[in-house]
């Protein structure tokens, strides 16, 4: 029994227990649930600060890893194992007060915890079906949580992100067939090995892995495939809002491309090429289409296509600093997206419209999430010594480095624009002059101030001690994927039988 | 090679109806037929002609070709995740009728931008 089981088998766990549990105690739904996040963030942070027995391979069942499933903690899993659980920890914190406006909260937190079971086994798991189940299981579960509210706009939304969501997970397994049928087998280090080994068919490699792309860019809502994104975002409930823009397209979109691209395929030049391109698209279309936004969730949407572009961009150059700025960008876009995403929770929530023209003035009435969203803004617009600040500068300067000028003048570009929508959002929001009383404004519960609070300090703690962050975490992460295929090689004949 | 080519082509089918058909039920028609054709694609990959089931027996009376148990465990549970998402969509379905009244996606649009 290894502990790394935890992350997959606690939520699952709570996730069957907690309609037994809100049967007979209300309040207890969310207790178990924060616990559950409040100790897998624990135990998420216990092995980053002893994460010198890494990595970890754990063979279920004890068969060793060519034959059976095995799950793998490395560095990599483990940056994004607690980038998730310390997320979800908020998010089920912001949920307490959150979600009274609903009815039947038992459902919304069983869909939740099955939502982090899903993300964390994608993480973990090192055999490429198990990861497609995984994967299903998040993708089922946020299909579901989208159409929580169940009003007209919200099944809509849902329906169209169902839709792009199962031909995405169409083109994956059958990628994950072709596979099979060239290499016979599904581990990812044995499949590493095979491909290594044989003269391999470049043809058909490339014919994979633009199945791939073209799966997990929908997943990942790269720009020719964003069209859901926009939609299914902003219609969720907040905190579900923050769970997908700042976890779900993430780790089923881009960790587990990047997981298989590099480690598994190691990078080729056509493959980079076509990823950067994608990348750079994404950054330049997503911020174009934020600006002229009016809706607040809906100009967040937008800019998370932005943002995605940005870390696709820094990863598929493929150099150390390149993955480095990349995946510090993940870690802090996913804390400033789910702040602002839960700062127009917030606002929603007091004022019953996420209307841009129609608030104003906020900042006196709601000090708390105005601050808050002052700090997320400034992030993720990228002032320093705010957390976006560097992951930005260090993915301009890796991609000037490359040799990729126009890339890095259109990062600084739309890094300008960017800031310039989030001028907008202050402004109309909290810092106009209030045009007309508005009737009522509600006040802000505790535990959702506490969780924006906390996110923000977040955002200013990772800002600060930017060394230690990327030391202790992005770059043993980053070296995982700089290893390519040799990394997986060299687990198989560690673990692997005989 | 001209199974693998007509599971291909009914791939195809079953996302041109996912894609192009207006109407809600038609949609998840086309799901289906493509989930099927996925599924009967990896039943293939494992297929060898005239071989076995891959049973170890005790005096060695099997031939020398098995049939790859592997995907066909694999589909089973492909097509229990199939089951789910086809569940969801269809109840997806009946909401969205109840709310809009018609089947048709073109007047469902109430969200644009």
């Amino acid at each position: 029994m290894n502990a790394i089981v935890v992350f997959v088998a606690l939520p699952l766990f709570a996730a069957f227990s907690l309609p037994i549990i809100g049967r007979f105690w209300k309040r207890g739904l969310d207790a178990v649930s924060l616990l559950v996040t409040a100790l897998l963030s624990l135990c998420a942070i216990y092995f980053v600060i002893f994460s010198n027995s890494l990595p970890q391979v754990y063979p279920i069942g004890f068969w060793p890893p060519p034959l059976g499933i095995s799950w793998l903690l490395d560095s990599l899993s483990l940056f994004m194992l607690l980038v998730i659980n310390l997320i979800t920890f908020f998010v089920s914190m912001y949920s307490i007060n959150y979600m009274e406006q609903y009815t039947s909260k038992w459902r919304y937190y069983t869909l939740l915890m099955l939502m982090l079971a899903g993300l964390n086994g994608v993480v973990l798991s090192g055999d490429i079906f198990n990861l497609y189940i995984f994967l299903e299981i998040t993708a089922i579960s946020s299909y579901a949580l989208v159409a929580f509210g169940t009003g007209a706009e919200e099944l809509e939304a849902s329906f169209k992100y169902m839709v792009l969501g199962s031909i995405a997970s169409a083109f994956i397994l059958i990628g994950i067939a072709f596979l099979y049928a060239k290499t016979s087998t599904l581990n990812m280090f044995d499949m590493a090995s095979v491909l290594a080994g044989s003269p391999f068919n470049s043809a058909s490699l490339l014919f994979v892995s633009a199945l791939f792309i073209t799966g997990f860019g929908i997943k990942a809502a790269l720009v020719p495939f964003h069209a859901w994104l926009p939609d299914a975002h902003p219609t969720a409930p907040a905190p579900i809002s923050a769970m997908l823009s700042g976890l779900v397209i993430k780790t089923i979109g881009i960790y587990a491309l990047v997981r298989i691209l590099f480690n598994v395929f190691s990078l080729n030049i056509i493959t980079s090429e076509i990823l950067l391109t994608l990348g750079g698209i994404s950054m330049f279309v997503g911020v174009i289409l934020a600006i002229g936004q009016w809706d607040f969730k809906r100009l967040l949407a937008y800019h998370s296509i932005s943002q995605i572009g940005y870390i696709i961009c820094g990863i598929s150059l493929g150099t150390p600093l390149g993955i480095a700025g990349g995946l510090f960008h993940l870690f802090n876009h996913s804390v400033f997206k789910s702040l602002l995403f839960l700062n127009a929770g917030s606002v929603e929530y007091a004022t019953g419209t996420r209307d841009l023209k129609k608030l104003s003035g906020l900042q006196e009435s709601m000090p708390c999430t105005s601050w808050t969203s002052m700090i997320a803004s400034l992030s993720i617009s990228g002032v320093p010594p705010l957390c976006g600040f560097w992951s930005k500068l260090i993915i301009i300067v890796a991609l000037f480095q490359a040799g990729k000028f126009f890339y890095g003048a259109l990062a600084i570009l739309v890094g300008i624009i960017t800031l310039a929508s989030f001028l907008k959002v202050q402004k109309y929001v909290f810092y106009r002059e209030i045009e007309k009383i508005t009737s009522k404004i509600r006040k802000i519960p505790a535990f959702m101030c506490l969780a924006m609070v906390g996110l923000a300090v977040l955002c200013i703690l990772i800002g600060v001690g930017f060394k230690p962050v990327l030391n202790k975490l992005i770059n043993p992460a980053a070296e995982v994927l700089v290893k390519g295929r040799g990394y997986f090689i060299e687990l198989l004949n560690t673990y692997g039988a005989n | 090679m001209i199974i693998l080519l007509m599971d291909i082509v009914l791939f195809l089918i079953g996302f041109y109806a996912l894609v192009t058909k207006r109407n809600l039920i038609k949609k998840v028609i086309g799901f289906g037929i493509m989930e099927y054709a996925l599924n009967l694609f990896f039943i293939l990959v494992g297929y060898r002609v005239e071989g076995q089931a891959p049973i170890l027996s005790q005096n060695n009376l099997i031939g020398d070709i098995f049939v790859d148990p592997l995907p066909q465990a694999l589909v089973l549970t492909s097509i229990v995740i199939g089951l789910g998402v086809t569940a969801l969509m269809v109840s997806l379905c009946i909401r969205l009728y109840q709310r809009y009244g018609t089947f048709d996606i073109d007047q469902i649009r109430r969200l644009k931008g």
